[in-house]
């Protein structure tokens, strides 16, 4: 398959397009914060980002070397899968040849193949993670600490959860992370998110990159590599993230 | 109603009686609960207590409800019937679950009139057992998500409560937002309020503004006019849903700053199929000591409210003008040559309201923000990214930076993203240390604005209060 990717030119920094869907409708958890983590983390070693936004109507680029979808609510959501399912295919073009996705909350059902509400109604969702979720009669809600297993790393991911869908994984994608606090796909099987290659879904927003950067750096490492420019990153003054990491890691240990 | 008890209920008199030697014996050892503990044992111990109580006022029962403002407009419609002579009983100064609404009745001595600020969950079970005379819907923002689950949930909650309001009940609510408009206008007697006042407004709609689709065919709506959040005037490009005309509304508003507004509350005459409120044509000033465009909201909806169940528009105009801040709302105190204001605030919409307030002020901007996540503040704190933070570092207005509570690295991550530089903040765990940094850096005659969540804001009033300190308008809450 043939695929454009865009080439440093001289004088310009190494940029990372980034393709933000539906940034009207999937922002219920403050997913803004996750765009703004990415940015500024490339603008601060010198690189730069590019901001794509597509949303209903409009169409989705193939050439993004990272894709963002985030939470909606249940109206927004069932909206933007029709619209999604419809158009998706420059998407899945641009994930089989390795641009990273993330996709949280509301995102992370829509990246499965399909979404059945409570009243047995089955929403379609993209397919591009193996997995299905079905709607549960009460909501996940709460901090979550994780285990994380990613890209030859080992780390503590944490964040908030709220959800009522129950996600179980298939065959061809691997648990995010193993819950240590929390409740996870569906609050059974002690996990939490899933990973196929460069594609990652989560139920954690909070919103989830500003206090895991370690996981914000894996993206843009990944999303550099795809731009064909150097997937090293410079190390950053991380204290005030990891502050804040290590807070919400002890307020999830309290009984409230 | 469904008598679930597995035991009889006891009769009245000795349930309430009961009831209220509780409550007398839990405050008299320190135990507090005396806004909730009578009202909590009286619904098990005579669940149709409420009911009974409720339908026993002459006047009948006013309910209001809303993410934001409730309680401020709760005391302006109280400030009205007062000045009306009415004996009114509320829960002002309690709990606005049912259990609080059962211990104000139970303590009124024969009222006049009922006036109950309600949680929006409660709002349906509420109006069952009260069978209200007026519901007031004020707006519906992104809230507490951990605690509500989704706001859609929300409004449909609400949309089947004005299905099975009777026609006696008249529906106060917000016509300028659209998914309170949405279930307003389904009931027949009803009185819309809102702002008509053109030069109120934004041309734009903040980043955290919700409900921005047709609630009938999911078209994006256009506005002519936002006032906050997604509130303003509000129109479907291709069906045929709009912002219904206001009964009760606001025009010529002045605001000046922290200190107020003046505007001018006018009521139109009955449309068909409307309820009739006050006299038609009538139109009287008010000058409120309350500051922004949420308070204007607030004192539409109160004069609307009051209006409806008879208050003349003299009375309200006094009334209204007469009311300072509720806790923690633009209150101001001075320490030394100092001045302090409190903005209390916690979800976007309230938080970014009180950024449009700060940056009207003049000189430097010394903010002390205090995030706690606390169930009573929401304990997903991402509410804070939704906020336009980014507006208070345009222009160099920031003076200092002082961060606080139980998630105040949190809030200094926002900032960082936000494009501040982390020298130039400080993250003081202790609430009174953090007080002390932000009234050193503004100087010894400078103004510190101090911005809590709701149990930051109790935590800073102990500070306070430990200092013998003590806001301007100090009123019994």
């Amino acid at each position: 398959m043939s695929r454009s990717r865009p080439r440093s030119r001289p004088g310009k920094p190494p940029t990372v397009r980034l393709g933000h869907l539906y940034p009207d409708h999937l922002n219920i958890y403050a997913d803004r914060g996750n765009i703004a983590v990415l940015q500024r983390r490339l603008e601060w070693r010198g690189l730069a980002l590019e901001l794509v936004e597509a949303g209903l109507g409009d169409e989705i680029p193939d050439d993004c070397n990272l894709y963002y979808l985030g939470g909606g609510q249940d109206r927004d959501q069932l909206m933007v899968a029709q619209d999604l399912v419809s158009k998706a295919d420059p998407l899945r073009r641009a994930v089989e040849g390795g641009a990273a996705v993330l996709a949280v909350c509301g995102g992370y059902q829509l990246m499965g193949h399909s979404y059945v509400a409570a009243d047995g109604q089955e929403m379609a969702g993209t397919g591009l993670l193996d997995l299905e979720t079905t709607a549960g009669s009460d909501r996940l809600i709460g901090d979550v600490v994780l285990s994380v297993d990613l890209d030859g790393e080992t780390a503590t991911v944490v964040g908030y959860e709220n959800h009522a869908g129950r996600t179980r994984l298939g065959s061809q994608c691997s648990p995010l992370g193993r819950v240590t606090k929390g409740r996870g796909n569906n609050g059974e099987d002690g996990f939490e998110g899933a990973v196929s290659g460069r594609r990652v879904g989560t139920y954690l927003h909070g919103p989830l990159l500003p206090k895991n950067p370690w996981l914000a750096d894996t993206l843009l490492r990944w999303a550099l590599d795809h731009a064909g420019a150097s997937p090293e990153l410079e190390p950053l003054d991380d204290s005030l993230e990891q502050a804040a990491h290590t807070t919400a890691v002890s307020r999830a240990g309290l009984k409230r | 109603m469904v008598q679930t008890m597995s035991y009889p209920s006891l009769p009245r008199w000795l349930a309430a009686s009961t009831a209220r030697t509780a409550g007398r014996a839990s405050r008299r050892l320190g135990r507090g609960g005396g806004t909730t503990l009578p009202g909590l044992l009286l619904n098990r111990l005579r669940p149709q207590a409420t009911a009974e109580m409720a339908n026993a006022i002459p006047d009948g029962v006013i309910l209001l409800s809303g993410t934001n403002g409730k309680t401020t407009t709760a005391r302006l419609i109280r400030a009205a019937l007062d000045g009306s002579g009415a004996r009114v009983v509320a829960n002002t100064a309690g709990s606005n679950l049912e259990r609080g609404v059962a211990t104000a009745l139970l303590h009124a001595e024969s009222p006049d009139i009922a006036l109950f600020e309600v949680d929006e969950a409660a709002l349906g079970a509420l109006v069952e057992q009260t069978q209200p005379r007026v519901v007031v819907l004020m707006n519906l923002f992104r809230d507490q998500l951990d605690r509500y689950g989704e706001l859609e949930h929300l409004a449909q909650r609400w949309r089947a409560m004005v299905a099975a309001l009777g026609p006696d009940t008249t529906l106060v609510y917000n016509a300028d937002d659209p998914a309170v408009a949405d279930i307003g206008a389904r009931h027949p007697n009803a009185v819309p309020y809102g702002i008509e006042d053109p030069s109120a407004g934004r041309g734009h709609r903040s980043h955290a503004a919700d409900n921005t689709d047709c609630r009938r065919c999911d078209t994006p709506l256009e506005y002519q006019l936002v006032t906050i959040g997604h509130l303003g005037h509000w129109a479907c490009p291709s069906c045929a849903l709009a912002r219904p005309k206001p009964q009760v509304s606001a025009t010529n508003v002045e605001l000046h700053g922290m200190d107020g507004q003046q505007m001018t509350i006018s009521t139109a005459a009955q449309a068909a199929g409307s309820a009739r409120v006050g006299p038609e044509g009538a139109s009287f000033g008010v000058s409120l000591r309350l500051p922004g465009l949420p308070n204007t909201y607030n004192a539409v909806a109160a004069a609307a409210a009051a209006l409806t169940v008879g208050v003349v528009p003299e009375t309200i105009a006094g009334a209204l003008g007469a009311r300072g801040a509720a806790f923690g709302r633009a209150e101001h105190f001075f320490v030394g040559a100092r001045r302090v204001t409190t903005l209390l605030a916690k979800n976007p919409a309230g938080a970014n309201e009180n950024i449009n307030m700060l940056l009207n002020e003049s000189g430097p901007l010394h903010l002390l923000v205090l995030l706690n996540d606390r169930t009573a503040d929401g304990r997903d704190v991402s509410w804070i990214w939704d906020v336009d933070y980014e507006l208070l570092l345009a222009g160099d207005r920031l003076g200092s930076l002082t961060l606080a509570g139980t998630r105040a690295h949190e809030l200094a991550l926002r900032f960082r993203y936000a494009g501040l530089d982390p020298a130039r903040m400080s993250v003081v765990s202790e609430t009174a240390a953090a007080f002390d940094a932000a009234t050193t850096a503004c100087g010894p005659s400078g103004r510190v604005y101090v911005l809590p969540t709701y149990t930051a804001m109790l935590d800073f009033r102990r500070v306070l209060a430990s200092r013998a300190l003590v806001p301007e308008f100090w009123e019994d809450q």
